[in-house]
């Protein structure tokens, strides 16, 4: 990377809090060169999107600035008038949001809301032919009948590039990303990834671009700030934050992201990270920090220079550096599980669909596969291939329109509740949606005595012993027996219905997206909550996720759908180092990973 | 304060509730203080108030003070039963169209579709011209008017709950549907159902005191709130508290629940979507 | 679009099937309900006659419905009773028929623009004092029956300050505008009640576009305030607002019928509210299903409109 140029972005001791009194945001400075992209990171609650609407001069409601400063191109962002803060945003410094099917208007068609943005700042170049030459930057331009359309017509990706042609329509120097991609599919997230690196590239655009996703923003960004509990925890350049973290809760993040080019065991963060109005007087990573001594908690550590351009918040960063790779590995080991040739559960030709009215959909089209016992398959695909589906099938709760089910040398029935009481304790199901998938309104061990009960046939004193045990395996404590789900994070909800499935102790646990709503630090916590589980009860997997890096961490071998189809199956290994189809072959390319020095 | 009885902190909470408090015990003990019985004329027809009779006579030289403490019991009594054969109804056929999400299921919403296109008063007066008058009429024909408008909540919250990991895991363990409703359903539409059950309430308070006024439900001479509007509404301009008090009685009423509602949908959170009394049946 | 006319007519026609159920089968024989004890059996069955009593039931519905559906709305009952040889309804109600209109008419002519405005006023200043003030205002008004208003009313400005009459009594064959003070009191009654409705519902659907996300992109992207209200927030605010005016007249129908008795107006809801009070089963069905009609109307206008206003519904899902 060349020498900094002129920094474009200025923000000097940003603090915003609520306005009933508990800080968000405190004290974030950072600079943003020209044509280059900031990536701001964090896990929900680090208070990063306030920081990047605080660029624009907005706040929610509610939220309110509480000092530090904002300059964009020279011009201060704060403390303008309302009036001016119009004519600076869309102009002076962009935004693209989170859902671009919420933020575009639904009764404005597509280059009519381009056409807004240009008559609020460039009146006069407002034509027809400007709007559809920013419609050609975001290679929208090959469809002349687009500008004609309403958002409802579009796809996501081409949603999301249309509030993108509208943020760079008036070329401002500086634009603010919030979580572009996030609801997108990898191989669109790749496709819009390119598009905003050739904005930076050719029109010399500088972004700063938030995200919870380490791996595409070091896919992204020049530099790299990483918050926690509304302060900046470290910042640098990107490759060196990625590759030499200083900061314990920088290099746990960095150490939870499941890559599937390097496959290794996850260390999760245990914990969750603190809210607004928890935060403790010392550095607010202590309860989770593996390194935290007495003194950390003391005072907020200072931002301190690693090296001139690299800044860490903690006080013991030079004793940890020389502390090496955070310890971990050993999957290689984990894998070499022998295969045994029976199968515990045959899937042949299966076919599903959904019936809308007289329209029938197929969602699953003759898909076979097997699982043995004590494997973990897992089913991969992008929203939409059917994989939930099939999870849904193998549990009963939505009939195949063909084909049969297996489980242990009997066809099992098309519904639950006409399977035999064995069969129905041996396979299990875990949720994707953590904060629906326990009853609000009994206690967690109410939840997991259900299935104690009801499948097992154990007394009330018997089950009670039990839930005990059970909150012990899912490594939670037994007092949150008595907790209602509404007490618990999300993780630990989802460790509480892991437990749940682990009641009536199953054969086949069936996971459905069971990480993907988590924080990544969380998401390695119950990855490897499951891996450990698994090996230690001999369990059969399957594995349902969207994410390849998830895979390679907890799977023994992987099948790949697509609209209903398998494309491709095999062992890990096999599928995402030589992969056959060319689908898979798109997926793996699109997936964000990190870069090969990354620290681990 | 219980956190269920949180909403009593509001200041249209406490009003409310103390004014239907103050409206329901009247309706129901004023009877056991009333000076006067309240059929039988004690003076001359339409005399004004005096130290014997409070509130005037009425048309026929009845006390009024006497039939107004009498009055209130036979709509509130209605409309509560009417209410609860509601919701007993609406309730059934929301929790199996939402929960079986089979066939029968767009079956049941769209014969309920068809009952919401029809004016709740005419499905009313048309019953009467059929049946006659008569209290089983009026709780009948206003808990059907009330049925489809709490079954079609009751099954968009089935439905928005029935997809949720506890109930899909309790019908993956195959348990009866009928343990699955109690269990995992039921608790959990509780409170977006009830929510405006106030405001159904007062609806069939409403419709069922308009019938009366309208000469085609209570028959005279019962003792009622909105019949004696109706009785003496031609005299008004004599005696005015004839019809003033009684009319005065049931907008206390109603705009106590009112208040109320309103003040627990805010309490629990809810963006108090405009449900008025007239609105909450749609 | 096709869909919704069919869902109309099927509504429709299930309107008719209740309504004729709710008249006929229901206990007792409609002739001797009509005469009253006293009758001689010949008479009663020569009203019997008259009324098509002695057909089958499906034939009495088909040809009901068919005289319906043509602009025949049938014979009177009563008057078949007091002896005429031809009652015919039509007669009965052309009068009342524009009087209610009439009473509707002015009643929506306030009513939609001032819950619109109003309620949209109260949206953009969601939050200050005097949206509060409007917000248990109006929560008091909505839960008023119109016959308590209507006779609040009257104790106010006939008995009290004495300058409205009490009653709008208009004799046949005389406009009610004639005398337009007598209208004052049946509208200001009708708008009390159903105004304050929808003030609220008009004011809920706009604060909630207020708060769509696209409003706040459109501000982040510098478009002024002006633009972002009518452009973004009200237009998509309106299809919401369609649905709740329609609504609301909706409940004016039921609330006319109430309010005509309360000031023995001369309209459609008391001529119907004296037909069910005599069991007059011709006009109680043929007023009823008349009501249906306008009923079912408003919901497919409503839905019309809405189709114009929203793109998204335009296109078959």
């Amino acid at each position: 990377m060349s020498d900094a140029p002129a920094p474009v972005v200025q923000v000097v001791g940003l603090s915003l809090g609520l306005t009933t009194g508990d800080p968000v945001v405190e004290d974030v400075s950072f600079t943003v060169g020209a044509g280059q992209i900031l990536g701001l990171v964090g896990e929900s609650g680090s208070g990063k999107t306030t920081t990047a609407l605080a660029l624009l001069g907005y706040t929610r409601r509610g939220v309110e600035l509480r000092g530090g400063s904002v300059s964009i191109s020279g011009q201060p962002i704060l403390g303008q008038g309302i009036s001016n803060l119009r004519n600076l945003r869309g102009k002076v410094v962009s935004y693209v949001p989170q859902d671009p099917g919420g933020a575009l208007n639904p009764s404005l068609r597509v280059g009519d809301a381009v056409m807004d943005v240009l008559r609020a700042h460039r009146a006069g170049a407002a034509s027809l032919e400007s709007v559809k030459a920013s419609l050609e930057r975001v290679e929208l331009g090959a469809d002349p009948r687009l500008p004609r359309r309403y958002p409802h017509q579009l796809s996501g990706g081409q949603q999301q590039r249309v509030t993108i042609a509208m943020a760079c329509v008036c070329d401002p120097p500086v634009a603010v990303l919030d979580e572009p991609t996030t609801g997108l599919d990898v191989i669109t997230q790749d496709r819009i990834l390119a598009e905003l690196a050739r904005l930076r590239d050719d029109d010399g655009m500088a972004m700063v671009y938030v995200s919870h996703d380490l791996a595409v923003v070091a896919k992204m960004a020049d530099r790299i700030v990483v918050m926690y509990a509304g302060r900046v925890v470290e910042s640098g350049p990107a490759d060196e934050v990625i590759e030499r973290p200083r900061h314990p809760y920088t290099r746990a993040l960095v150490s939870a992201i499941p890559d599937f080019r390097r496959p290794r065991a996850l260390r999760g963060i245990p914990g969750v990270s603190v809210g607004v109005g928890e935060w403790p007087s010392g550095c607010a990573f202590v309860p989770r920090c593996r390194h935290a001594i007495g003194r950390c908690s003391e005072s907020l550590p200072e931002l301190s220079a690693a090296t001139p351009d690299h800044s860490v918040r903690c006080i013991r960063w030079q004793e940890l550096a020389s502390d090496g790779a955070e310890p971990g590995d050993g999957r290689a080991a984990a894998t070499a599980v022998e295969a045994e040739d029976e199968a515990l559960l045959q899937v042949d030709h299966l076919e599903v669909e959904y019936r809308n009215g007289r329209r029938r959909n197929t969602v699953v089209h003759d898909v076979s596969f097997a699982i043995e016992s004590g494997r973990c398959v897992a089913l991969v695909g992008e929203s939409g291939s059917g994989k939930t589906t099939i999870g849904r099938c193998l549990a009963g709760l939505h009939p195949p329109s063909g084909g049969r089910i297996v489980f242990d040398g009997s066809e099992l029935a098309a519904f639950a509740r006409n399977r035999p009481l064995a069969a129905r304790r041996r396979i299990q199901i875990v949720f994707q949606n953590p904060f629906e998938s326990l009853n609000p309104r009994h206690k967690v061990s109410s939840s997991i005595e259900r299935p104690l009960r009801v499948l097992r046939g154990l007394s009330q004193g018997d089950s009670r012993t039990e839930v005990g045990e059970l909150l012990d395996r899912a490594k939670l404590p037994r007092r949150v027996g008595d907790r209602f789900p509404i007490e618990l994070s999300g993780g630990e909800r989802q460790r509480v219905a892991i437990a749940r499935a682990l009641a009536a102790k199953p054969d086949l646990l069936i996971c459905d997206e069971v990480t993907s709503a988590l924080d990544v630090s969380v998401q390695a916590a119950v990855l490897e909550l499951l891996s450990e589980l698994q090996r230690d009860l001999r369990l059969s997997m399957l594995f349902i996720t969207h994410n390849l890096g998830v895979v390679a961490c907890v799977a023994d071998s992987v099948l790949v759908m697509d609209r209903g189809s398998l494309r491709e199956s095999g062992s890990v290994a096999q599928v995402l180092n030589a992969p056959a189809d060319e689908y898979t072959r798109r997926l793996l390319s699109a997936a964000p990973c990190l870069p090969d020095g990354a620290y681990s | 304060m219980t956190g269920r009885l949180r909403f009593m902190r509001s200041f249209s909470g406490a009003v409310g509730v103390t004014i239907v408090v103050f409206v329901v015990a009247v309706a129901i003990f004023g009877r056991y203080v009333a000076p006067y019985d309240p059929n039988v004329p004690v003076t001359v027809p339409l005399a004004p108030p005096s130290s014997h009779y409070w509130l005037g006579t009425d048309f026929l030289g009845r006390d009024v003070f006497s039939r107004l403490l009498y009055g209130g019991r036979s709509v509130i009594t209605l409309a509560a039963l009417a209410t609860g054969l509601g919701y007993l109804i609406g309730m059934s056929v929301g929790l199996i169209a939402g929960f079986s999400r089979s066939r029968i299921d767009p079956v049941l919403m769209r014969s309920v579709d068809v009952m919401l296109a029809f004016p709740p008063l005419l499905f009313l007066l048309v019953l009467i011209s059929g049946a006659g008058t008569g209290v089983e009429v009026l709780v009948i024909g206003v808990a059907v008017i009330q049925a489809p408008g709490i079954s079609r909540i009751v099954r968009t919250a089935t439905l928005e709950v029935s997809v949720r990991g506890y109930v899909e895991a309790a019908i993956a363990r195959g348990e009866r549907s009928y343990a699955v409703i109690v269990r995992e359903v039921l608790p959990n539409i509780m409170a977006p159902v009830l929510v405006d059950s106030g405001l159904r309430f007062t609806y069939s308070i409403l419709i069922i005191a308009s019938v009366n006024f309208l000469g085609l439900g209570l028959q005279p001479p019962a003792s009622d709130w909105a019949l004696m509007i109706s009785d003496n509404r031609q005299y008004i301009a004599i005696q005015a508290w004839a019809v003033l008090a009684p009319a005065a009685m049931i907008a206390l009423l109603t705009i106590g629940i009112n208040l109320t509602g309103d003040a627990i949908a805010r309490s629990l959170g809810r963006s108090y979507v405009p449900k008025t009394a007239r609105s909450a049946v749609i | 679009m096709g869909r919704r006319l069919l869902g109309a007519a099927v509504s429709l026609l299930v309107a008719s099937v209740l309504i004729f159920i709710g008249t006929s089968v229901l206990p007792g024989n409609a002739a001797s309900v009509v005469l009253g004890r006293g009758a001689t059996p010949a008479a009663v069955q020569k009203l019997e006659q008259q009324m098509h009593l002695n057909k089958p039931l499906t034939t009495q519905y088909t040809n009901w419905l068919g005289g319906f559906v043509h602009g025949d709305l049938g014979d009177s009952s009563i008057g078949l009773a007091q002896g005429q040889k031809h009652a015919p309804v039509w007669a009965l109600i052309s009068d009342p028929v524009k009087n209610s209109l009439i009473l509707a008419l002015i009643t929506a002519l306030f009513m939609i623009p001032l819950s619109l405005g109003l309620g949209a006023l109260a949206a953009v200043y969601a939050g200050r004092p005097a949206d509060h003030a409007i917000s248990i205002m109006s929560l008091a008004a909505i839960a008023l029956p119109e016959f308590v208003i209507g006779s609040l009313l009257v104790g106010v400005f006939f008995v009290w300050l004495d300058v409205l009459p009490p009653v709008a009594i208009i004799p046949p064959g005389q406009s009610p505008l004639s005398d337009p003070t007598k209208l004052i009191l049946p509208v200001a009654t009708l708008l009390l009640a159903s105004l304050a409705a929808g003030i609220r519902m008009v004011r809920a659907g706009m604060v909630e576009t207020l708060q769509a996300e696209y409003v706040m992109a459109a501000r982040l992207n510098g478009l002024s305030e002006r633009w972002v209200l009518w452009r973004y927030a009200m237009r998509n605010a309106l299809a919401p607002s369609v649905q709740v005016l329609a609504q609301n007249l909706q409940w004016l129908i039921g609330g006319i019928i109430i309010t005509e008795t309360v000031f023995a107006y001369p309209g459609l809801g008391s001529l119907l509210v004296t037909a069910v009070g005599n069991r007059d089963l011709g006009v109680v069905q043929s007023v009823a299903m008349l009501i249906a009609v306008v009923y079912v109307m408003l919901n497919l206008v409503a839905d019309l409109i809405v189709l114009l206003l929203v793109p998204k519904l335009r296109e078959p899902a």
